[in-house]
């Protein structure tokens, strides 16, 4: 019963931060919720049995994927100048929600690991990550190395499109 | 466990939001966020399958996601930083020269 509750708080938390996220015109602050929406999404897959996803989760996307976004926000750095912007990151109001909502998070968290019974409540079993790591580099390893492919496709497509001098380039075409 | 069917409903709603973001939103690092949330929806129904049938498959599908999640944000925001360069705005509507 009590993984059940849990889910349904960590759910709640999805969809608040996700809503709250589209609905933002700051950029950052709609990052802000982002992140704590993938926390969420984190939890569940940890109370779905499945702790290894539940790890990528927080690594990859609250981790590196959100900085990422996040890097390209502040590089861009729209409008405003970056001293107004800073202190507008800080007032009160900003962080409030989004650290309330990721305190429901820690207090799932906290008392699944607590409550020690969310083996015992689940009817299905812990899938380990020793299970995963097998069946990724025996049945999936065609898969791992078309991964493979797409991520140095997509890093020298990044590469392209981030450089300069495409920008130069029709900077020279408009003046002349 | 949570019901599968609930945690399926719950992706359902997540892809709908990511689904009004992408169709109300203008700004492009906006949609780019909206179409995170439409993935991780599909992530979670990959890894409730994988939990309800205790098979390992779903989490390799997400992480599979996950590398394609990784390489579409690279690809996309440096069309962002390109459309800044050039446009010097992040309304989508003002890239709609090829129309033209």
């Amino acid at each position: 019963m009590t993984p059940l509750i849990l889910f349904y708080v960590a759910g709640f938390v999805t969809l608040a931060s996700a809503i709250l996220a589209i609905t933002r015109t700051n950029a950052s602050h709609a990052l802000i919720y982002l992140v704590v929406a993938l926390l969420a999404i984190a939890v569940i897959f940890f109370l779905l049995g499945s702790p290894f996803a539940a790890a990528l989760q927080i690594v990859v996307y609250a981790g590196a994927i959100v900085v990422l976004f996040l890097f390209v926000v502040m590089m861009l750095n729209l409008g405003k100048s970056s001293v107004a912007r800073e202190r507008e990151l800080l007032t009160r109001g900003i962080w409030t929600l989004p650290s309330l909502l990721a305190l429901v998070l820690f207090a799932v968290v906290l008392f699944a690991l607590v409550s020690g019974d969310h083996e015992a409540g689940a009817q299905a079993r812990m899938i380990e990550p020793k299970e995963v790591g097998i069946a990724l580099y025996t049945k999936y390893v065609l898969a791992v190395e078309l991964a493979g492919v797409l991520l140095l496709a997509a890093l020298v497509g990044a590469y392209h499109l981030g450089r300069r001098y495409l920008a130069d380039r029709r900077e020279e075409e408009e003046s002349s | 466990m949570p019901p599968t069917e609930h945690v399926l409903v719950l992706a359902l709603m997540l892809f709908c939001i990511g689904a009004v973001g992408v169709l109300v939103r203008r700004n492009i690092i906006f949609i780019l966020l909206s179409l995170e949330f439409m993935m991780n929806a599909c992530a979670l129904v990959f890894v409730a399958a994988g939990a309800k049938w205790g098979q390992p498959d779903g989490q390799i599908m997400y992480m599979l996601i996950l590398a394609i999640a990784a390489s579409e944000v690279a690809v996309a925001l440096g069309i962002v930083i390109q459309m800044a360069r050039r446009f010097r705005t992040l309304d989508v509507d003002a890239a709609s020269e090829l129309r033209e």
